[in-house]
């Protein structure tokens, strides 16, 4: 029952945390400089990931697809399936854990080292609030950054998928854009892609209460960091069932 | 008692503890505007916590800490903004923000909590900077600076908001002994030409003896000893002579 009682405390300080990074998020004085500067480490780097790992993921399930649509003659399917692969489900969830691998892990490490170091203490010191000049500007870019993050990687897997096939059946790139997008609906669209700000918010509010809170000196600059990958990517594939049966509520012709 | 224009921080039977274990118990004393304080004390006896219970990074179990004018114990978070404005802070490893540069570290704080223009925060931080001899360092990053250059990037920025009481935490440790002199004489120099009140916490009996007005000294939570170098150095109890004398 101890692992019961820690887990639910877990939780409980977790959605506290959250709680105030909402809360203060619509607080003066708003901390646009650091906004600004989080956005770029967390989209503006973080996006040659996104398009190198979306390509390739998108030509190896187009090759992936082609050998079993082959069996049933319904090659012609291949960039449709591609597309709404892609924008249903496999570009939001897997943006959602390379981000929680490349910044909840940098976030954890460098809130923590910031612990350790004394530089959160030396942010108070000067009559700042740290939580509001670290954690929420971290937490909002995100927020902001992974929906814009997850269509980079819906289109480089397209792209992917369309040379891939492109290589084997010399499918015309208008064709191919066509079928693909033939099966599409906004509602497949824009729900998945705008579900990905809650993917965000989780591994913001995760990465940084485990950074922000450490009180292990150098050893929880680690621990933070592992803890911030794991929790993340874990609480993501969690909320990515719950999210998908509210999008399915909202929007049934999306439930096939 | 003391007028209370003169008094820097004071401490009224504070008691502080962690868990089980207490750092400080039932610990008074007094500083007075322009002084210079060191404490003493074997590693893990509450001086750094001592620090930070002025700074109201901690508060205390128990009892009153006067800065200046206000007891910071149980202060709303705007009234310890001002109070924080008349304190600076050099941290045991500097503290500087990793992510800015030097001139960063020190036009934060004069951005955030000053009114001045972006030509004055320029020329107050190149002046503090030049001041503790890094003016042509503001460039860097503090990942560029040796252990003394950072110790002198923090005291820097705990000068630039030109505060009346500075904290000093170990300012000399892991340092050489002629660097740890000249950030000795850049503190000195700072208590002369601005009257600004130092506490001191340090290992450095040699320091001590240059810049202590009072020397306080803490063992297992208590304060055993507290005066000037000389009457520390006669104290009846064994560790503050040791601690003043080897």
């Amino acid at each position: 029952m101890r692992w019961l009682t820690r887990l639910v405390e877990f939780v409980g300080k977790v959605g506290l945390f959250t709680l105030r990074v909402l809360v203060d998020s619509v607080k003066r004085p708003f901390e646009l400089a650091q906004l600004s500067r989080q956005l770029a480490e967390v989209g503006n780097k973080s996006l040659a990931l996104i398009v190198v790992s979306g390509f390739a993921l998108g030509a190896v399930m187009t090759l992936h697809t082609r050998s079993t649509l082959v069996t049933f003659g319904a090659t012609a399917m291949i960039p449709a399936v591609q597309a709404v692969s892609f924008f249903v489900e496999i570009g939001p969830l897997v943006a959602g854990l390379l981000l929680a691998g490349r910044v909840g892990s940098g976030i954890g490490a460098v809130l923590a080292n910031m612990r350790a170091s004394e530089q959160i203490d030396a942010i108070e010191s000067l009559s700042i609030d740290s939580f509001k000049f670290l954690v929420v500007p971290r937490v909002l870019a995100c927020v902001i950054a992974l929906p814009f993050l997850t269509l980079f990687m819906d289109f480089a897997g397209l792209l992917g998928g369309f040379l891939s096939e492109g290589l084997s059946s010399h499918i015309a790139p208008a064709l191919y854009l066509n079928r693909a997008f033939d099966y599409l609906q906004w509602s497949n669209f824009i729900a998945p892609t705008l579900k990905t700000t809650v993917f965000g918010l989780i591994i913001g509010s995760v990465s940084s209460y485990f950074g922000y809170t450490t009180d292990k000196g150098a050893q929880g600059v680690g621990e933070a960091a592992t803890n911030s990958v794991v929790v993340s990517s874990l609480l993501i594939i969690v909320a990515d069932v719950l999210l998908i049966k509210c999008i399915f509520f909202l929007f049934p012709d999306t439930a096939i | 008692m003391k007028d209370a224009h003169t008094v820097a921080v004071e401490f009224k039977r504070v008691t502080k503890s962690f868990g089980t274990k207490c750092i400080l118990n039932d610990v008074s004393f007094l500083i007075e505007q322009g002084q210079a304080l060191c404490l003493l004390g074997r590693s893990g006896t509450g001086k750094s916590v001592t620090l930070k219970l002025i700074m109201a990074l901690m508060h205390p179990d128990s009892g009153e800490v006067w800065v200046d004018r206000d007891n910071v114990v149980g202060m709303r978070e705007r009234s310890l903004s001002l109070v924080r404005k008349k304190l600076g802070y050099l941290f045991q490893d500097a503290a500087l923000f990793d992510s800015l540069t030097l001139y960063e570290n020190l036009a934060l704080p004069l951005s955030r909590l000053t009114n001045k223009s972006k030509g004055e925060i320029d020329d107050v931080t190149h002046r503090v900077l030049t001041d503790v001899g890094l003016g042509a360092d503001g460039a860097k990053y503090p990942s560029a600076l040796s252990g003394g250059m950072k110790k002198r990037a923090g005291l820097a920025r705990a000068l630039v908001l030109e505060p009346k009481i500075l904290l000093a935490d170990e300012p000399s440790s892991g340092l050489d002994r002629i660097t740890a002199s000249e950030i000795d004489e850049l503190l000195m120099r700072r208590k002369a030409d601005h009257g600004t009140a130092l506490i001191i916490v340090t290992h450095d009996v040699h320091g001590t003896r240059r810049i202590a007005d009072r020397v306080a000294v803490l063992d297992k939570g208590h304060l055993v000893a507290f005066g000037s170098v000389e009457e520390v150095s006669q104290s009846d109890n064994d560790v503050a002579r040791r601690l003043i004398t080897e």
